[in-house]
Formats: C-alpha cells, structure tokens, sequence
C-alpha cells in the first residue's frame, strides 16, 4: 500500500502515511451490490410473470408451483428482501465505512451476513413455490426461515453498529441514523410478528388470532414499508445524491429534523391496512391520523433530497444517474401524498382492495425504492472496481428512459383500473342490487392488466441493460482498494 | 383488542427509546455544528481531519 501512495503526486501527504489506517473493507459490500443485481433481474422477471398470469390465468400451465398464488409471494420476497435487502446491505456497510473513516468492525461476519442473506433468500425460492407460507404478507417465510433471518440480522447489526462503535469522525453522519433506525426496527418487527407456534419443520400457526393477528400483521407490514423500505433508502439518499450532485445536502438541519419527525410518526400508521374490518373505530382513526401526519415528514425528506440540486440543476441534463436519484424522490413524494390520501377512510372505501392499492405500491416500489437502488448502484459499482464509471454511460440513459416509461405505464394502468373496480363494485340499482357482478369487473380490468404487463416488461428490460452493464464494468476493472484518509491532529 | 395490549406499549416504548437516544446524541453534542457536517462527506476523501473531529471530544473549555 506504501508503494501505491508513495506514486500519487501528493507527497505532502507522505508524512502520515506512517501512520496510515489501511483501506476499507468493501469485499462484503461488492458481494451485496452484485446480488442486488442478480436479484434484481430474478423478482422482477418473477414480477413480469405473474403479471401476464394475471392477463391470461392459463400461463400456470396447471403446475402448482407456478400458480398465481404461490409466485406472488417469491416476487415480493424477491425485489423487497433479496433485491432491496441486498442493495441496503451494500450501500450502508459503504456509507457507514466512508463517513466514520473507518473499516467495518468485524469484517468477515460481514461477509458472514452475506452468506446468510443469500441462504435466507434460495430457502424463500425454495419454499415458496413449494406452498410452504405463514400467510402473512411480506412475511410469508415459515418459521426456520425465519429464525435464520433473525441470526443474520443481529450479525448485521452488530457490524453496523460496531463500525459506527469505532468511529473516527465524532459527527454520526445523517444516513447512518437512517440506516441504523431501519436495522433496530426491522428486527423488532420481524420478531413481533413472526412469533409463531411449529407443528412441523414447514408449518406453523401464529402465536396471535383473529383481529389481534390481524393488527400485528399489518402494524409489521406498514412499518417494513416505512423502515424498510423508507428510512433505509432514505439512507442511500442522504450519501449518494450529494456525493453524485457534489453538492452537500440542502439543509443539513432539515434531515435530522426529518429523521426524527419519521421515526416518531410511523410506528402508528398501521390499522389503516384494517379500515372498515372487526378492528375497533378508533383505532383505524389513529391510524389514519398518523398516516396524515407522516406527510409532513416525507415530504420534508423529498424536498430536501431534491433541493440539494438547487444551483445545479443543469447537472440534471447530462448526468443519467442524478436523472435516476431525482427522479426517485419525485416518485417518493407522489407516493407519499397518495398514501396519506388512500389512508383517508372515504378514500379508502373506494381504493381497498382495488388495484388501486397495487399501483400505489409499486409507485413507491419501482419509481422510488428501485430508482433510488439503481442510482446508488450506478454510483457505487465503478468505484468498487477501480473504475471512474460505468462501461456505458449511454446505456444508463437508455435504462432511465425505459424504466421511466415502464413505471409511469404501470401505475397509471393500475389507477384507471383500480378506481373503475371500486366504482363498479360500489354500484347499486335503486332496488338495492348490485349493478355488475364481480366478474364483470375482472372483465373490465383486461386491457389495463395487458398495460401494466408491458410496464413491467420494460422496467426489467431496463433492470437487464443494468446487468449488462454491470458485467462490462466489473470485467473492465479488478476489486478496488481504498483508503481511508488519514486523521492527523498535526495539522489543528 | 389484545393486539393493543401489545402493540400500544411496545410503541410506546419504543417513543421512549427513540427519546432517550435523541437525547443521547443532543448531549453529546452531534446537532452543534449542523452547518459544516453536509460538506465533511463531499471533502472527506481527499483531506485529513482536524482535531475537533476526531473521536475525543474537545476539551469542554474551548
């Protein structure tokens, strides 16, 4: 390493090499951001299928395993955990190491996690199919499953946490709270929720029943999307858009005021999945009280996020991967006011159950969570192997514009067809009858299901150009060596 | 209800514990130059750190 900073021209620095803490441990890091890729590709290919299942039921070919029912649940666990997972893991143990300047604290259980993370995920491809599922949503994984995700977790935490433990900047940066309030609230949610009694090694029944099951499920559910897949992302926000804008944040003061209005609201959101269900009145008031208020404290963070543009947004016109960052926090602030929106009882009696629902996901999903993912990555791949950008900056541009069309494709499909389900459904005759029958709705819906698929098709046409890309840029470098600046107090 | 019974005071807690860290970092001092902490990352790469930033807080005097 000596000899490497001895060829750099600035020998000025030569004197505290001596002293020199070494390089980052990025090996973990490389893993992750590669697997996010991967699994990327494999839930949204996964997510491609059982959308043209829903346009033509016939494409389960009569095999249970890759029946609607079955697949679904593998494309939720696929791109929430294996591809956002992934990606998180990546990009805090790289943000948690650059902005304390220090190594990871306990490396190899870093690459340990990784493992574990990867195990956890080929056991969901496995069981999944197979039918073997909790029922919950977003938590479907039986109970062994389960217990692993817990094990590697803590081992996740503790090397989070111990590399911020031996920080050599006194400053805890913005988007290590962020990522750190996503690992200490997951895994509060997932052990709450996931308490659960075996029968056998593949079955289980829930420690909690009816409403009561009901209620945890959904206070689990709303937060996983809240500290999941909102604060952790938002973590990814607070490094890679100043570092890609080389622009520090818009107002520093704000993000900590954000992160703390965040953390207070929204563990409290919840019973409005539960609107109009055997959960007490007052309860799905609070709940969507809280929901209201939570947009406050989004929009603060998307503001912010943005505004660090403010000065430079001509940066916006040649630079693909600040279209990607930017255009991820457009799509979390409209996702953020729908939200608040649906969570509106009146609102909710036209959009439960509906489509509706689907295209507000998968506009925080595909528009905020993925965009957000592929920026960061797109920053971050390169540096990891030695290179100053991706093999083709042309095909980043080309995957932007395709996933933009794809999402906007997606969820406008989803609007139309979600508020005309909910009209139709709600319709009655004078005489009190209903005036279509269910089918009929489903019927209707046809032609937008065929939109939503050609979305879907194009936002993993874009995800493929990604890996593509990628393949070039780590075939093009080798694993990159870098090192953490040195903390000198000579020179105070 | 007795999800509730649950529910309500984990979360309640958990506001607790969320205070008592925001309290832990006010008194340690991580929101007292907020100004200054959103260009340490965009500089951190290629400069050294002065001392007031180093790990050791700086003496309560100065």
């Amino acid at each position: 390493m000596a000899v490497r900073a001895a060829s750099k021209p600035a020998t000025a620095m030569a004197p505290d090499l001596a002293s020199s803490p070494g390089s980052y441990t990025d090996a973990a890091v490389r893993c992750f951001a590669l697997a996010a890729v991967w699994w990327g590709v494999v839930g949204m290919l996964v997510g491609v299928i059982i959308a043209s299942q829903l346009a033509w039921p016939e494409l389960n070919f009569g095999i249970s395993f890759l029946s609607y029912g079955r697949l679904r649940p593998l494309h939720t666990n696929a791109v929430i955990f294996a591809f956002g997972g992934c990606a998180l893991m990546a990009t805090s143990f790289h943000v948690v190491q650059r902005t304390c300047q220090t190594r990871l604290f306990a490396p190899q259980l870093a690459m340990l996690v990784f493992w574990g993370w990867q195990l956890v995920i080929l056991a969901a491809a496995i069981t999944l199919p197979l039918g073997m599922t909790q029922g919950k949503e977003y938590a479907e994984l039986e109970w062994p499953i389960d217990l692993l995700i817990a094990v590697v977790w803590v081992a996740y935490a503790i090397v989070f946490f111990g590399t911020i433990g031996i920080r050599k900047v006194r400053h805890i940066y913005v988007a290590n709270w962020f990522f750190g309030a996503f690992i200490l609230a997951v895994a509060l949610l997932h052990i709450v929720n996931s308490a659960a009694i075996p029968v056998s090694l593949t079955k289980s029944y829930s420690a909690y029943a009816g409403v009561q099951d009901a209620m945890v499920q959904w206070w689990y559910g709303h937060n996983a999307v809240g500290f999941f897949l909102t604060a952790g992302f938002l973590g990814m926000m607070y490094y890679y858009i100043p570092k890609q804008a080389e622009r520090p944040v818009y107002s520093y003061r704000l993000s900590i005021v954000h992160f703390w209005a965040l953390i207070f609201t929204y563990m409290w959101a919840g019973p409005h999945h539960l609107h109009y269900t055997a959960l007490p009145d007052w309860a799905q008031s609070i709940g969507m009280i809280f929901s209201l208020v939570l947009l406050a404290p989004s929009w603060g963070g998307m503001i912010n996020g943005i505004m660090t543009l403010s000065g430079a947004w001509h940066k916006l016109r040649d630079d693909p991967i600040l279209k990607f960052l930017i255009v991820s926090l457009s799509f979390y602030g409209m996702s953020t006011f729908e939200g608040p929106m649906m969570s509106i009882k009146t609102v909710n009696a036209l959009s439960h159950y509906t489509d509706w629902t689907v295209g507000h996901v998968h506009s925080g999903a595909l528009g905020w969570v993925g965009f957000i993912t592929m920026g960061s990555l797109y920053y971050l791949i390169p540096r990891l192997f030695g290179q100053q950008q991706m093999a083709s900056v042309r095909a980043i541009e080309l995957h932007f514009w395709v996933a933009t069309i794809g999402v906007v494709l997606y969820i406008a499909a989803m609007w139309i067809a979600g508020v005309m389900q909910g009209l139709m459904w709600r319709a009655v005759n004078p005489d009190g009858t209903l005036v279509y029958t269910f089918v009929e709705s489903v019927k209707a819906t046809y032609p937008y299901y065929v939109v939503r698929l050609l979305g879907g098709l194009l936002y993993l046409g874009g995800m493929l150009i990604m890996a593509w890309n990628v393949v070039m840029t780590v075939k093009r470098g080798k694993p990159a060596q870098a090192l953490i600046p040195t903390v000198t107090l000579a020179l105070a | 209800m007795e999800s509730l019974y649950l529910l309500i005071p984990l979360s309640v807690g958990l506001v607790l514990a969320v205070l008592a860290v925001f309290g832990w970092a006010l008194n340690e001092g991580q929101f007292e130059d907020l100004a200054s902490e959103g260009e340490r990352i965009l500089t951190a790469d290629s400069t050294s750190l002065d001392t007031d930033q180093t790990r050791k807080r700086p003496s309560p005097e100065k």
